[in-house]
């Protein structure tokens, strides 16, 4: 009998299909992996489990028998637990009252009382954490034990661990994985989502691969390897991408060297990334998200300063500019996240306009009719559906996006800084974008292209480098660039 | 299980405009329950709040003579929150101009109005950049809340009034807690005869046409509301966002302290503690339901004029506390403050 047992899910969110005929058994005892790249499916389905979606179809079974989780407060009754990126901890509550918050049958709370409970709890499952700490004081790995614990506290038999490692140093990531290892021996089951290959060989014992939104297969740990995971979870169809006829990669004008660079957290994040741009190429940089892609675009947009290293461009220091610096010297900044970088409350023009107020202002008054006038420009080479005094905030992902490049390479930079361009985008949209970026690389422009979205880095790409862990992992021609190799650099083997 | 969800979307434009109003007929419906219990008749009462007073040219004016300083706090106000300041210190600054403009006013007996007044107005406005200046500061460099820190201030200069008015200032023959008189020339003229609206309206007119320009029209104000809007964002564009904060952190500070030094110019001629009736509080209320629109704010403080005017009225008319003007007032702002709500969510059927 299995502890859990997820038949024929299906989920959608729009046009996309999440999760496609999904079967998925759990064991009890077993941690078992749930692998593949950033939007496969791996977190829908888990979320479907706990209750934060309903599938469209498909059933769900606890220990063999069909049970109907429409909340969480479903999930944590029928012994499921969930342990997710984010923490849902209070920062102003102890770790006590953190574990019991919710779950206490009193109206009264006795600090001692709890603490003992906790005290108790903490003992039987092996996780140590002081109870009447406040949770704020506790570092990122210490939070997460918390995390184990509230759901071991709730009588959790099944626990969910959405990407645990993402936030830990690589001690924390050892004692985890012990104190995983020892509560399955008490019975507890594990679902362990992850894209890195080295992690689900090291923990797992059963490893099911999705790859959009299927399931590609569920192997034992004892008859695979490394690399026909990563085949599994990458490999792929490729003939549907165009690759570019060889072209002429001009000299080089972009400089980075040896950047390193923490996290909003103060983790290392950034670990010695260098690399060279030319003129008239595209260098992609592939990569699984959260691996120094996000920190490595503020700080070429001049979002972050260094640690140590240094940025030139055509002999100009740009390593501590700020971001209009960086513009006035060439560079084509356009943000990872397309919220983030622009501003929704204002119109398409302003939105436009923000990098070149100075041109645009004559007497100490702007220029609203060179404004508008401007902006009707940039909307008809880029076609965005839109008009100039439209709020941002109303138009469409693409078309955000669409204002997002327009403002970049209208000024014809030398250089550009492109970060997750198609991110969320549909069809239409990503060709369009990927179209102009092709262009800016044939008009001489040398373009850094930041891409969790494999196909679109190497269908682009003149030259492939993969991040991982902050860390710049082999620069390769696309000519020898494979999925399957870039697969391995990604999920950290070789 | 909810049939019901809400979605973050932007309310449709006549929704906008119908939002204030609907704001005003509610709040109105809820102090109605005020009135009864103060043993009064609703109806009778909103009449003399609101047509009462404007049924007679002296009373009319008298409104317009509460409103200048909520006109300028309010101003004050909007320009610190298009920024995303939130200044709740005008009432502070207020007293800071106001301490300026006494001090010139009193101190130079021998210049006339064409010298005395621009060197009041400048003293003033610059009195309240530089109590402003602490919390901006403050806030810029090391991230300190400016809530906290703007509403602190008040306090602060609260004592140091005190202190001015107990003992630097004291008259030694009458004792009062109060300062000299200001020299005549240092008066604003009145613009009616027989009325008290005095010239510093057409300032604080001045000023709403002023800012109104400054946020709409220049690279200033632009940068405002996009660091307002989202200081992310206007970071990415390359926006000095800390330097935009702080020229806005300041600015508010000396338009709310040219509101203390038109109350000295035009009203009272000499400093006291009762100087400001939390003007700089009401301020808030002017800028909130105003929509952060300088001309929206006007109107509103204009409108929070009227009330307290009225609340006068209503309570010689019917024999109800005059705290009621200030219930129809927070009930205004509390429910002006949960439609705004509306203005960015929708709540759609699943």
């Amino acid at each position: 009998m299995y502890a859990i047992e997820m038949v024929g899910i299906n989920k959608h969110f729009g046009n996309l299909q999440a999760n496609k005929d999904i079967h998925f058994s759990l064991q009890s005892g077993e941690i078992h992996a749930l692998l593949g790249e950033n939007g496969a499916g791996k977190t829908t389905l888990m979320r479907i489990l706990y209750g934060l979606y309903r599938p469209d179809s498909g059933e769900i079974l606890v220990n063999g028998q069909k049970t109907s989780i429409l909340s969480p407060k479903d999930a944590i009754q029928a012994g499921i637990g969930m342990v997710t990126q984010h923490f849902t901890l209070v920062p102003t509550l102890t770790v006590a009252e953190n574990v019991v918050l919710g779950y206490t049958h009193s109206q009264l709370v006795s600090q001692k009382d709890i603490e003992a409970k906790v005290k108790a709890a903490s003992e039987k499952f092996g996780i140590h954490v002081d109870p009447s700490v406040m949770v704020k004081y506790l570092s990122v790995g210490e939070r997460q034990r918390v995390e184990i614990l509230k759901a071991l506290y709730r009588n959790a038999k099944v626990l969910i661990m959405d990407e645990p490692t993402a936030v830990l140093v690589p001690q924390e990531v050892d004692a985890l994985f012990e104190s995983l290892l020892k509560l399955v021996k008490t019975g507890l089951s594990v679902i362990f989502i992850s894209h890195k290959l080295n992690e689900v060989m090291a923990v797992c014992d059963q490893i099911t691969v999705l790859r959009d939104g299927q399931v590609t297969g569920t192997v034992k740990k004892s008859a695979t390897t490394q690399v026909d995971l990563a085949k599994m979870m990458v490999g792929r169809d490729t003939s549907g991408i165009s690759r570019q006829i060889e072209h002429k990669i001009g000299k080089p004008i972009y400089e980075v060297k040896d950047l390193n660079a923490l996290s909003n957290q103060g983790l290392k994040t950034l670990k010695g990334v260098s690399f060279t741009l030319h003129r008239g190429e595209i260098l992609g940089i592939a990569g699984v998200s959260g691996n120094g892609q996000s920190e490595l675009t503020k700080v070429l947009t001049g979002l972050l300063i260094p640690t140590s290293g240094s940025v030139f461009m055509d002999g100009q220091d740009l390593t501590h500019a700020s971001p209009s610096t960086i513009t006035k010297a060439g560079v084509g900044r356009t943000p990872e996240d397309r919220h983030e970088g622009m501003i929704g409350d204002l119109t398409v023009a302003e939105n436009l306009a923000m990098e070149d107020l100075d041109k645009y202002t004559h007497n100490g008054f702007l220029d609203q009719k060179a404004i508008v006038k401007d902006a009707e420009k940039k909307i008809a080479d880029f076609q965005i559906k839109a008009s100039p005094t439209d709020a941002l905030r109303k138009l469409s992902g693409g078309n955000i996006q669409k204002v997002v490049m327009a403002r970049a390479l209208s000024r014809n930079p030398k250089v550009v800084i492109a970060s997750q361009p198609t991110r969320g985008l549909d069809v239409g949209a990503t060709e369009y974008i990927r179209k102009k970026l092709l262009e800016e690389r044939n008009r001489g422009a040398a373009v850094l292209l930041l891409s969790e979205d494999l196909d679109e880095v190497l269908a682009l790409s003149d030259r492939i480098a993969v991040i991982y862990e902050g860390c710049i992992r082999g620069i390769l021609p696309v000519s020898e660039a494979t999925a399957e190799k870039l697969g391995l650099l990604m999920a950290g083997t070789c | 299980m909810f049939k019901y969800k809400i979605v973050r979307a932007s309310a449709p434009v006549w929704m906008r405009t119908l939002i204030p109003i609907v704001a005003i007929l509610l709040s109105f419906l809820i102090t109605s329950i005020f009135v009864i219990i103060a043993g009064a008749n609703p109806l009778a009462a909103f009449y003399n709040f609101l047509i009462v007073p404007l049924s007679s040219q002296s009373s009319a004016l008298e409104v317009l003579v509460k409103s200048t300083p909520l006109i300028l706090t309010g101003i004050a106000v909007t320009f610190a929150f298009t920024a995303g300041y939130f200044n709740i210190g005008a009432e502070g600054q207020l007293y800071a101009g106001a301490i300026a403009a006494v001090w010139i006013g009193i101190n130079f007996p021998q210049l006339p109005s064409i010298a005395i007044l621009p060197m009041m107005i400048v003293g003033g406005f610059l009195a309240g950049v530089l109590w402003a200046l602490i919390p901006a500061l403050l806030k810029v460099y090391l991230k300190i809340d400016e809530v906290v820190t703007t509403l602190l201030m008040n306090s602060i200069i609260m004592y140091f009034v005190s202190y001015l008015l107990n003992d630097y200032w004291r008259n030694p023959q009458s004792g009062y807690p109060q300062s000299p008189d200001i020299s005549a020339a240092a008066h604003f003229v009145r613009l009616i005869p027989k009325s008290r609206l005095h010239l510093g309206f057409i300032m604080a007119l001045l000023v709403v046409v002023i800012v109104y320009f400054l946020i709409k029209r220049t690279p200033l104000g632009l940068r405002m509301r996009a660091s307002g809007a989202n200081a992310a964002g206007a970071r990415f564009a390359g926006i000095n966002v800390s330097r935009t904060m702080l020229t806005a952190a300041l600015v508010t500070g000396g338009i709310a302290g040219l509101a203390g030094m038109g109350e000295i110019a035009g009203i009272h001629f000499h400093l006291i503690e009762a100087l400001s009736s939390s003007y700089g509080y009401t301020g808030i209320i002017a800028a909130t339901l105003g929509g952060l629109h300088p001309l929206g704010v006007a109107l509103a403080a204009v409108f929070i004029g009227l009330i307290s005017t009225g609340s006068q009225t209503v309570s010689l008319a019917l024999g109800v506390p005059v705290y009621l003007g200030d219930i129809v007032q927070a009930t205004l702002l509390l429910v002006t403050l949960g439609m705004l709500l509306l203005q960015n969510y929708r709540i759609e059927r699943r």
